[in-house]
């Protein structure tokens, strides 16, 4: 009885921030705003629902299920990454380097700037093979 | 020398051992064996591409780490919960940060990185082109220095600590 109020429960706080964080994708309005949704929404909601099926296969088989920390383990090490692409793309295609901040040194920003050690090869190499106009 | 050879990478043998027995999700011996041979074959197949791996100072730190980090991201999650529920739009001041580093270590600033994306709230978006510094997107925050300095003191400390 007490489990499964407990996997109930579990169940529905998954539920809430999968359907919170899939609210924010909508009512967000900037491209980068929406990309805090999908975060929340693979660590709380997906979490949630997969401790209620650890806790339902403890319960039932009693037996410890550690396919669940598998998962979000893989999904804790994918997630950032995959954000980061997203946030990079968009803001190759969209952001201007005059709004961002201070990058406290010499060199910019990585998309927008070449780093140290590879400068110069980096210049001759967008020189013989980048966009003649 | 010989050890050494045969496992270049001690913790992810380890890692792998017991990842493999999480797939099969059931301890018998065959699985022991299967599994420790590929925590030895793995790691020696993939030993080139781990060139100048930093070496966990303290790695047990790193299990106080994990759970900090669990309990922020519990705690921020309901906050930009909130945040997206209850806020108009027009009032959601988002901010760029710029995060400076003391991190060096790629595998450091990696993990840091991915804490940052990880806790709801901020979105760790570009690396400066040298490396010292991290941008990162904040999706509401009336005070930017505020959430620089607790990046910093919070996991940026700490990472230090294990790394070395």
């Amino acid at each position: 009885m007490i489990i499964e109020i407990i996997i109930s429960a579990l169940i529905v706080i998954g539920g809430i921030f999968g359907l919170v964080g899939s609210f924010g994708l909508l009512k967000l309005k900037t491209t980068m705003q929406r990309l805090h949704a999908p975060t929340k929404a693979t660590t709380l909601g997906v979490g949630g629902l997969l401790l209620a099926s650890m806790v339902k296969a403890y319960y039932d088989k009693s037996m410890l299920s550690s396919h669940e920390l598998l998962i979000l383990f893989f999904l804790f090490i994918t997630a950032p990454v995959s954000a980061n692409f997203m946030s990079k793309a968009y803001m190759l295609l969209r952001v201007d380097e005059d709004g961002l901040p201070d990058t406290g040194s010499d060199y910019g920003w990585a998309g927008y700037d070449l780093p140290p050690a590879d400068t110069e090869t980096a210049h001759s190499r967008l020189g013989d093979s980048g966009p003649s106009d | 020398m010989l050890l050494r050879r045969l496992l270049p990478h001690p913790l992810l043998s380890v890692f792998l051992a017991i990842f493999w027995l999480q797939l099969v999700n059931k301890i018998t011996p065959g699985n022991i064996l299967l599994g420790s041979f590929l925590a030895i074959v793995i790691p020696i197949m993939t030993s080139t591409y781990w060139p100048d791996r930093p070496l966990l100072k303290r790695p047990l730190k790193a299990f106080a780490y994990t759970g900090i980090v669990l309990w922020d991201i519990l705690v921020a999650n309901i906050q930009v919960a909130l945040i997206v529920l209850f806020k108009p739009n027009r009032e959601i001041r988002s901010k760029w940060i710029s995060v400076p580093l003391e991190l060096k270590e790629p595998e450091a600033i990696t993990v840091l990185a991915a804490t940052i994306t990880l806790t709801p709230g901020t979105v760790s978006a570009m690396l400066s082109a040298d490396g010292s510094a991290l941008l990162v997107h904040c999706l509401h925050s009336d005070d930017p220095e505020a959430v620089c300095a607790d990046i910093k003191s919070r996991y940026e400390r700490r990472l230090k600590e294990i790394f070395g």
